[in-house]
Formats: structure tokens, C-alpha cells, sequence
């Protein structure tokens, strides 16, 4: 009887495990899905981005001869600077496009011939007399940055096949580059512009100088008010905080600080940094404030984590030898937390080089040509220069932002490695 | 460029204190080989003078160089004549704005009247004032106070105890700076809210249903009704912060679960780091995706399946936030799901239970509470997150529960409501921080409620 009962529930086991092995399979098949798909999404934005800007790093330029003509740069052959930049450049860069097309003669080709150069090819002329005055009656090769459309269809993101009205260079302007290209005018050159230049409404003279400088005073700011505090917070917190109700307070605080949403430090900066302070609207020193409350909660956290990492031996041999404890503190513990402290604070720094929304509600979101060149000075960062490229219509525009965006993942990639390397070596196991 | 020469001069004047507090410390016992009968290190001396230099002046500067600007602002004001004092605030505010150009030397918007020139001139004549001020003040100030410590100088002198309660002195402040932190946004928000709610009752903007902060003009002017019910901002916050929890919490939990009890250690090894890459980037990266990748493809895919899709639709936004926020859910649950004892695990399988069955049945369970509190902790960060709803979702203030059609949300409210030029007493400026109020609220709810599960759980197995 016990036996029946016993080979009947093996048999109920048997015809179960079918069901139940397929059931399991399901279910690893279901978690391998979630971390394949997850590491997916990782590739897909990295391929995204890098297919998207790999190619603003390279600039076309149209190879002229130019003729620094002193008839038009110099008439009175005064060498004066400030008559020079003042002379009509525009036609120096002209005349060479004239003689390579002289079949172009109606106003309206011939200006339309002219916008294949950028804007800003004159003022790369006067740029080069300013630096040397000599050149002027002299007949030079140059480089010439074209149009930021011109760009576009040298790089092959302007589809040749499309209907003529839905693209922006008709035929004509493509059969003028197709010459130039079979000449060997046209030239596609590493684009050290886009790494020095401020902003500018023309991406082909568009850069992020600017907002690399802008970031970099940002960050300066924070450094050195986030570190010390934060670090000072943490010792205290940690070493010398007695158990009571204040120290919980704080505790509770510090962790709150560090899931309020970004923005609402943007507010705070806005309503007392800037109206009740009076602090300069866009200045990176503003931001370095608002980003250095955000990135306290971090470094504190990390800080404390690195000193409580101290074995208690060490603080018992200091105060065994007769040092006071702000001296066990200071002379022994601190200095082996150090590593540990400046790891937390460099991917706090990570944090804030990333951060945007704050920024936009004190103002760094203006359009600011010239490069900054203190903390005082308006000025953008890096992310908020994404932000503002990625809302403009050109084509142009998409992959100099993806560019800039390659060039911000970089500096985080390398700040994270840094402090991956950092605590790998200096990181002690007691 | 004057203020930073004068924390140089104040630096310079510590390291000058510290020099001389460490040679009188030696001094009053009568050279090196009297050090013994001094209390504490001569080092400890010279740290002595040099706080006392420093610390006072350097706090008078600081506080100076954080007023000035809006006294000195008061006393151009309060010399004007009467006729331009007497502007409402917000003309006034402008005015000001065109003096401070002036006085910079900057470019003007308007004309400049004889008034506004002597004006610009007494601002500068004010600020020279006021500089050479805090210049005399502070260094008479740090002389006095260090010549003070270093007449106080004795081998009786306890330095070493008195430099140490300063040092504590400065440990406290700083940490008090998070708590400062969060009174400052407590206040402000706050106060900008209050005088809002002045302005629009408080139910009003609560429950109301209608959002076009557009605030009108002229009395007849058309399409700026000024509507503040911000129950569309919720219901679109809601919206995409459930869409991306819905592409979130499964990806998430289940790579946790596969990670933590099926993979092995070389692709637990890779992968995590790989996953949490995710939470290193920045949102702006996330936002530029999803409005230049994943929203047209969206449409494009609706457009081929004959659905009408909106170039700004939910959908979009959701799905890149709720890449954005795998990784939270899933470093979160892994945590928890490791902190699950053994014993548990090897209870079930001695039972018989396949892995699948001892995660559903025992190993789930008992995370649980942990798992939620993981949750709740990334729901408060898509509901907080901002930039990739503001280059992703739209600006019109629809209540559907469609994915595909364009919703707003609290923070791109914010940010277009603060964004730009903005005088400071229309109720459109003040909104922003009314509904920056309960974001701050909520996602503080949603803080303290998971830290909450997540503590007591974690108390539960030690």
C-alpha cells in the first residue's frame, strides 16, 4: 500500500519534470534575454553616436589660390592693422572661384558660387595677415573652409539621387564641386576648428573651445569646494560625530541630497545664488556652486566608506603612542582613506561634467561665441553645448553634436578608468 | 579680479602668521633647546596665529562679496531721482539691468539719459568704494586678530588644544552644509511657491485640468488664458515614468536574477560593468538618442503599421528613460537578491525545486521588499529626470493615457518656464517653482519611503 503510494508520486515527479525542466529552460532563456538585450542598448547608443559623429572631425576645404592683393587689402601701402582686418577680404577669396569658373556670370549663380565658402574663409585671411603682414602682394595656396552644405555632400550625407527640391545643394553647386574634386581642390582636412572655436550660428565654424573651457572652470569651481567639504563632512561624520539625533539628521540628509532630482538644485541656484546673491547669471562660478551641492552627497559617501576601510589598529596604535585623536585623524587615518576619498571624488567630478538640467536654470544655456576665460565670465559646458546643438536644423549640426558628444563620453570614460586604476593600485586589503 | 588678489594677500598673510607664531613660540622659552617646556609643537603656535589671521577675515570677505551686489544695487536705487525710483519693480529691475550694463561698459538696450549715466557712475564710484573697503577692513581685521594670537603666545599656552577645537569647529560647518543644502531648496522653493499660491489658488493648480502657462498681455489677447492646472503635467510624468518602468523592471530584474544565480564569474564579470555604464551617461546623451534615433524610427515603424504617431511621442521618451534606468533597477535587485541567505536557497533544492522554481518561490520572496524599495528608487529618478523629456517629449499640455501622442512633463515645464528672459513676480515664472516644489516632494516621498523597505529588509538576515 505505502509502496503504491510511493511510486505514484515518483510518477506524478516523472511526468511533472518534463513541464518543469521546459519551464526552467524558459525561464534562463528569459534572464540570458534581459542581459543580452541590456548590453544591446549599450552597443546600440555607442554605435549610434560614433557612426553619427565620427566624421565632424574632418573638415572639407577648397584648395585656392589666393592673391593677398594690396590694391584692396592696403591701397595707401600703410601697413596699418586696423585699415587692413577692415578691408573687403570677400574679394580676395572671389576672384580665385571667378577664374576657375568664368562661365558663371549671372548674379545669381555667381552668388551662389561665392556660398560655397564658409563665412568665415575671409576672416581665416585675415586671420593670416594679422599674424604676418608680409604676405600681402604675395600669391599662396590656402586652404578655404567650405559651407557647412558643401561639407555635408563631400561626406556623402547629402543623398546626389534625392528629387533636387528635397535636397539642399541643386545640381549646379554639385556639378561646380565635382570640377573642383577633379582638379583636387576640394580637400577633407583634420578639424582642429571644431576643437578651439567657440559656438557659432555656422557649424562649420561651430567648436566646442568654448564649452570645454567653460566645463573646465565649472569643474574647477566644484574641485575645490566639493573636496575639502566634503571630505572635512566625512571626518567628522565618521570619526569624531557623536551618536545622537543631530549626526542621524545629517546622516538622513546627506542620503536624501543624493536622490533629489538635479533640477531642484538648479532652482536653488537660481532663487539664491543668483536673486538673492546677486551672483552673475551664466558664469561658470554659479554653476560650480549649484554642481558642488550635487556632488557633496557623493564624495561624502565615498569618503566615509574609504575611512571606515581603516582598520580601528591603526587609530588605537596612534592614540596608544599619545597622539591626540585630531592628530590620529589627520596623521594616520586620513592619509590611508586618501586613495579611497580621491576616487570618490574624481567619479563625483564624472558626475558633474555630465550634469545639465541645473545649468539651464542659471542661464549657461545663452549663446556665447567668445571662449571664456575666468569663472566670472558667461559661458556654456560641454553637455549644455549638446543640448543646444541637438536643437539646431542642420545636418550640419547632428554630427558635430554627436562629435561633441564623443569628445564628453571620452573625458568620462577616462575619468572613470582613472579612478577604476586608482583604487585598483593604491586600494590596501587589511 | 581685485577680490581674488585679496584672498591671495590674506593666504599670504597666514603663512606670514604662521612663521612668526612658530619663531615667538620659540622665543618665550628661549630658542630650540627650550622646545620641552612649551605645552604644545611650535608647529601647533604657528597653526594658532595663522587661523587667527585668516579665518575671521576670510569669513568678513566672504560674506562681504555675497551682499555687496544687492546693497550696493539698493543705494543706486535709493540715490535716483525720485521719478525713477518710483517704477514698478519690474521696469525698475530692468533699468537696473541697463545701469549695470552701462557701468560694465556694455551695450545698452534702450537710450541713456543723463540720470542713468550719473547713475552708472555712482555704481562704480560704489563699487571702488567698496572694494578698497573689504580690503581695509579685512587685513585690519586679519593684523588685528593675528597680532592678537600672537601676543596671547606663552610656554603656558594649551595652542595644540585651542587649534584643535577650531579644526572641529570647521569639521562641523561643513558637515552642517548638507543640511544647509536642503533648507536652501526647502526655502526656496517655498517662498517663490507661497507667492504663487497668491496668485492662483492652491486647489486650482493642484487639480486643475487645463495647462497653458501663457499669461496674458493685453486684456484681449488671444490663446493666453493663463491656465495653471497642472493635472496634465502629472498624468504625462506618470505616463513616461510607467513606460519606462515597463521597459525597466523586467530588463532589469531578470539580467539580476540571470547574473546573480545562472551566469558564471567571467560574464558576471563583464557584463555587470558593461550594464552599468548605462548610469555613467549623461542624460543630455540619452535625450539627443532618443529625439534623433529611436523617435524616428518610432515613427516611422507607426507610419508603416498606419498608426498616426506624434514626432514627439511618449512612447520615445519612456523607452530611452527606461534604458537610462535599468541599471538602477538591476544593481539594486542584485544587491538584494545576493543578500538572500544560502541556506535558503539550499533548502529548496534538497526539496527538489529546479533554480527557476527555488527563485520564484523562495529566493523572490524574500527580496521582495528590497526589490520594491529598488523600484521605488528608480521611479523617483524617471520621474525627476529632465533632459531627455525635454529634447525628447513635446510642450503640449495633453491629458492621454495614449504612448504615441506628445505629453509634458513637470520638468520640461520647468525648464521652458525658467529658461530664457523672465521677470520675477508672473505667476509664469513662479509656477516653475510651484511645480519644482512637488517634484521636490514627491521624489523626497518616494526617497524616504524606499531607503525605508530597503533598511528594514536589509536588518532582517544580519
Amino acid at each position: 500500500m505505502a509502496e503504491q503510494q510511493n511510486t505514484r508520486t515518483i510518477d506524478k515527479v516523472n511526468a511533472s519534470l518534463k513541464r518543469r525542466y521546459a519551464t526552467e529552460r524558459r525561464f534562463k532563456t528569459l534572464g540570458l534575454g534581459a542581459v543580452v538585450l541590456g548590453l544591446l542598448f549599450v552597443s546600440m547608443l555607442f554605435v549610434d553616436i560614433l557612426s553619427k559623429g565620427y566624421s565632424a572631425f574632418v573638415q572639407t576645404h577648397i584648395q585656392l589660390e589666393v592673391y593677398f592683393d594690396p590694391e584692396i587689402l592696403d591701397p595707401e601701402g600703410t601697413r596699418d592693422m586696423e585699415a587692413i582686418a577692415r578691408a573687403d577680404f570677400r574679394q580676395l577669396v572671389r576672384e580665385p572661384l571667378r577664374q576657375i569658373f568664368p562661365e558663371v556670370t549671372s548674379r545669381r549663380d555667381k552668388r551662389a558660387l561665392y556660398k560655397i565658402l564658409s563665412t568665415g574663409a575671409p576672416f581665416q585671411l585675415i586671420e593670416m595677415v594679422r599674424a604676418n603682414p608680409d604676405l600681402i602682394g604675395t600669391r599662396m595656396t590656402i586652404d578655404l573652409i567650405a559651407d557647412d552644405d558643401i561639407d555635408m555632400l563631400v561626406k556623402g550625407h547629402i543623398d546626389r539621387n534625392a528629387p533636387a527640391d528635397q535636397r539642399r545643394v541643386n545640381d549646379t553647386v554639385i556639378g561646380w564641386i565635382d570640377r573642383l574634386d577633379e582638379q583636387g581642390l576640394v580637400a577633407t582636412k583634420f578639424n582642429t576648428g571644431f576643437f578651439i572655436n567657440g559656438d557659432s550660428r555656422e557649424p562649420e565654424l561651430a567648436g566646442i573651445g568654448g564649452a570645454v573651457a567653460g566645463s573646465f572652470y565649472t569643474l574647477l569651481v566644484t574641485l575645490a569646494l566639493s573636496f575639502p567639504i566634503g571630505v572635512a563632512a566625512a571626518i567628522y561624520l565618521e570619526e569624531f560625530a557623536p551618536k545622537n539625533r543631530w549626526t542621524d539628521l545629517i546622516e538622513v540628509n546627506i542620503n536624501n541630497l543624493a536622490a533629489v532630482p538635479s533640477i531642484v538644485f538648479g532652482l536653488l541656484g537660481l532663487a539664491m545664488f543668483i536673486n538673492l546673491f546677486g551672483l552673475p547669471r551664466s558664469a561658470p562660478l554659479v554653476g560650480g556652486l549649484v554642481l558642488t551641492l550635487m556632488t557633496l552627497p557623493t564624495i561624502i559617501i565615498a569618503s566615509r566608506a574609504a575611512l571606515k576601510s581603516v582598520p580601528p589598529s591603526i587609530r588605537e596604535a596612534a592614540l596608544g603612542v599619545g597622539a591626540s585623536r585630531m592628530q590620529t585623524v589627520f596623521h594616520h587615518v586620513v592619509p590611508l582613506a586618501m586613495p579611497g576619498m580621491l576616487t570618490g571624488t574624481i567619479i563625483g567630478m564624472a558626475q558633474a561634467l555630465g550634469e545639465t538640467a541645473p545649468l539651464l536654470m542659471i542661464g549657461m544655456v545663452a549663446f556665447i561665441v567668445d571662449i571664456p576665460g575666468g569663472p566670472m565670465d558667461p559661458s556654456s559646458v560641454l553637455p549644455v553645448q549638446v543640448y543646444l546643438w541637438a536643437d539646431s536644423p542642420e545636418r550640419a549640426f547632428v554630427e558635430r553634436t554627436s562629435a561633441a558628444i564623443i569628445v564628453l563620453l571620452s573625458f568620462l570614460i577616462a575619468m572613470n578608468t582613472f579612478a577604476v586604476i586608482m583604487r585598483r593600485r593604491f586600494e590596501r586589503r587589511w | 579680479m581685485q577680490f581674488s588678489v585679496l584672498i591671495l594677500v590674506l593666504l599670504g598673510v597666514m603663512a606670514v602668521a604662521f612663521h612668526v607664531g612658530r619663531r615667538r613660540s620659540f622665543a618665550t622659552v628661549g630658542g630650540p633647546t627650550g622646545v620641552r617646556k612649551l605645552h604644545s609643537l611650535p608647529a601647533y603656535y604657528g597653526f594658532y596665529t595663522a587661523l587667527w589671521a585668516g579665518l575671521p577675515a576670510l569669513l568678513i570677505a566672504g560674506v562681504w562679496v555675497f551682499f555687496d551686489g544687492t546693497v550696493i544695487t539698493a543705494m543706486v536705487v535709493e540715490a535716483m531721482p525720485a521719478e525713477m525710483r518710483d517704477l514698478p519693480p519690474a521696469q525698475l529691475g530692468l533699468l537696473v539691468n541697463d545701469i549695470t550694463n552701462l557701468a560694465n561698459g556694455n551695450i545698452v538696450s534702450g537710450e541713456v539719459t543723463p540720470a542713468m549715466q550719473s547713475a552708472a557712475d555712482h555704481l562704480n564710484e560704489l563699487r571702488a568704494l567698496g572694494g578698497t573697503a573689504l580690503a581695509v577692513v579685512a587685513l585690519s581685521i586679519a593684523l588685528g586678530a593675528g597680532s592678537l594670537a600672537w601676543r596671547a603666545i606663552g610656554p603656558k599656552m594649551r595652542a595644540r588644544n585651542r587649534v584643535e577645537w577650531i579644526v572641529s569647529g570647521l569639521l562641523i560647518a561643513c558637515s552642517l552644509i548638507a543640511i544647509l543644502t536642503t533648507i536652501g531648496i526647502v526655502l526656496s522653493v517655498l517662498f517663490e511657491s507661497f507667492r504663487f499660491f497668491q496668485k492662483i489658488p492652491f486647489t486650482d493648480f493642484l487639480f486643475g485640468l487645463e495647462w497653458s502657462p501663457q499669461v496674458a498681455l493685453r486684456e484681449d489677447q488671444v490663446g493666453a488664458s493663463g491656465a495653471f492646472g497642472a493635472v496634465p503635467l502629472f498624468a504625462g510624468t506618470l505616463l513616461i515614468s510607467f513606460i519606462a518602468l515597463l521597459v525597466a523592471v523586467p530588463i532589469g530584474l531578470m539580467s539580476a536574477i540571470y547574473l546573480a544565480d545562472y551566469a558564471g564569474p567571467r560574464l558576471r564579470s563583464y557584463a555587470k560593468p558593461v550594464l552599468e555604464v548605462l548610469a555613467g551617461v549623461p542624460t543630455v546623451v540619452y535625450g539627443f538618442f532618443a529625439a534623433l534615433t529611436l523617435a524616428p524610427a518610432i515613427r516611422q515603424a507607426g507610419e508603416f503599421m498606419g498608426l498616426s504617431v506624434s514626432s514627439e511621442s511618449a512612447l520615445a521618451a519612456g523607452l530611452v528613460m527606461g534604458i537610462m534606468i535599468i541599471p538602477f533597477v538591476s544593481s539594486l535587485s542584485d544587491d538584494v537578491i545576493n543578500a538572500v541567505p544560502q541556506s535558503l536557497r539550499d533548502a529548496a533544492y534538497a526539496l527538489g525545486a529546479t533554480r527557476s522554481e527555488t527563485i520564484r518561490q523562495v529566493v523572490l520572496p524574500a527580496a521582495l521588499p528590497g526589490i520594491m524599495g529598488g523600484i521605488l528608487l528608480a521611479a523617483s529618478r524617471a520621474i525627476g529626470e529632465t533632459m531627455i523629456v525635454v529634447m525628447a517629449a513635446g510642450l503640449s499640455a495633453n491629458l492621454t493615457a495614449n504612448p504615441l501622442d506628445s505629453v509634458t512633463t513637470v520638468t520640461v515645464q520647468i525648464v521652458t518656464l525658467l529658461v530664457g528672459d523672465q521677470e520675477f513676480d508672473s505667476a509664469k515664472t513662479l509656477a516653475a517653482f510651484a511645480l519644482g516644489l512637488v517634484l521636490f516632494v514627491v521624489t523626497l516621498g518616494l526617497n524616504i519611503v524606499a531607503l525605508h523597505i530597503v533598511r528594514k529588509y536589509r536588518e532582517q538576515y544580519e
